[in-house]
């Protein structure tokens, strides 16, 4: 054990306590992706005797259901730590606490939307979205989501002061959710319309490079606001 | 101790307003390596207040904070204090010793100090695969304490360490406080009572309610 916590080694130590606290709570971590399953199954279900219609929509019901589970799993981000006091601690470690903001956010998009995210090509069959069209979407939600993430780190930073912020914080993150859901969304579109969809994927690009610089710092100053 | 060595916590005309109401200051206080400041007062004085803003946890409205003559930045307070406050940090579903593990990782761990012997001293050897959520109140408050004995900081920021403790359990904390004094470190104690006052050179600090 290391004496001084460095970035490396807090960062290290705190992906394993995510990880086997994740592992404790395996049945609440699978959560989201059903989430996003159910809403995707309804659609399916609801549409099924217009497979042409179903067709046309896919793209965004699957966006819609990642939005809308991201949003589920939002709360759960800070929420615990700041309840139990984790968060004070955190602020007391020599390493910056953005730097921590980033590594939980990573852990926690990591372990709510990546199973997503394997879901998605089973999905998409289910919709029946043209498998060319299959690429440009996981592409725009490998971008998209952890940009989702980053963007919702900072609402559920602002909100850890409050008992219960379950909707506030939905509506909070809405509207820096829309954007990334249009270039999302809309990227397949286009692509499906046998034009080049590089350029709403580059914008979630630049966005996600944009937002993994500045949310984390955005996010740690909201906590110092928030535990005040 | 000779003039000339700055104290190790140094504050002056420290102040902090909570919606435009005064909870205390402006307080010049100075604590010197191998000293103990007793802070006293009424439930709702603003001990926890203080303790916070020392700590960094709260920004102060007024004032200035200097350790060992240096003016403290966010990032410096994490080498030099350590504090125990009222919410214990510990996640209920980790036993004792990940919990223990993991705020040593996070936080340093002084070059003499192991996790064994911290949970030893605390009289929580045996309970180390313990999950927390089994604790009791002054369980949690003993592992609260072995992460302070683990912390390389000399300055120790304790709120209300006797709270949920047995006798046993306050005569550790005094223990604690005389070890970490005669190993040159200083320490800030809050309590609402006259009891348990760490057997040390300790001067007080009364805080009163209003400005």
């Amino acid at each position: 054990m290391s004496a001084t916590p460095t970035l490396w080694s807090s960062a290290a130590a705190l992906v394993a306590r995510d990880l086997r606290l994740l592992w404790r709570r395996r049945g609440d971590a699978l959560q989201p992706a059903l989430f996003a399953v159910l809403v995707v199954v309804l659609f399916a279900l609801a549409l099924g005797n217009e497979p042409a219609m179903l067709r046309a929509v896919a793209p965004g019901v699957l966006w819609v259901a990642a939005v809308l589970s991201g949003l589920l799993a939002l709360d759960t981000l800070f929420r615990g730590d700041a309840e139990d006091g984790s968060l004070e601690q955190w602020m007391l470690s020599p390493v910056p606490l953005a730097w921590l903001v980033l590594v939980r956010t990573a852990v926690h998009w990591a372990t709510t939307t990546v199973p997503l995210l394997v879901a998605t090509p089973l999905l998409a069959e289910l919709l029946g979205l043209p498998r060319g069209q299959l690429p440009v979407l996981l592409a725009g939600l490998a971008l998209g989501t952890p940009l989702l993430s980053l963007l919702g780190a900072v609402v559920a930073a602002l909100t850890i002061g409050m008992r219960r912020s379950g909707i506030l914080l939905a509506l909070l993150a809405l509207p820096l959710y829309v954007p990334v859901l249009v270039f999302g969304a809309g990227s397949v579109a286009i692509a499906a319309q046998g034009h080049d969809p590089s350029g709403g994927l580059l914008l979630l690009a630049a966005g996600l490079v944009f937002a993994l610089v500045l949310a984390p710092v955005a996010a740690a100053t909201a906590i110092r606001i928030a535990l005040n | 101790m000779s003039q000339s060595v700055p104290p190790l916590l140094a504050a002056r005309g420290l102040s902090f307003t909570r919606d435009e109401r005064p909870v205390f200051g402006p307080l010049d206080l100075d604590v010197a390596a191998g000293e103990a400041l007793l802070v006293r007062g009424g439930n709702g004085a603003g001990k926890t207040t203080l303790l916070r803003v020392l700590a960094g946890l709260l920004e102060a409205d007024g004032g200035t904070v200097a350790v060992s003559g240096t003016p403290v930045v966010r990032a410096m307070r994490a080498g030099t204090m350590a504090y125990l406050g009222h919410l214990p940090g510990l996640k209920a579903d980790l036993d004792a010793a990940r919990n223990l593990d993991f705020l040593a990782r996070l936080q340093g761990v002084r070059a003499t100090q192991d996790a064994e012997r911290a949970l030893a001293l605390v009289g929580l050897s045996t309970h180390a695969h313990l999950p927390v959520r089994q604790m009791s109140a002054g369980q949690k408050k003993r592992l609260s304490l072995a992460r302070l004995w683990m912390s390389p900081a000399p300055l120790w920021l304790l709120d209300e360490p006797y709270a949920n403790l047995d006798l046993q359990g306050i005569e550790l904390v005094n223990r604690m406080v005389r070890a970490q004094l005669d190993d040159g470190g200083a320490a800030l104690v809050t309590t609402h009572g006259a009891y348990a006052a760490p057997p040390v050179r300790t001067r007080e600090l009364l805080l009163e309610r209003g400005a």
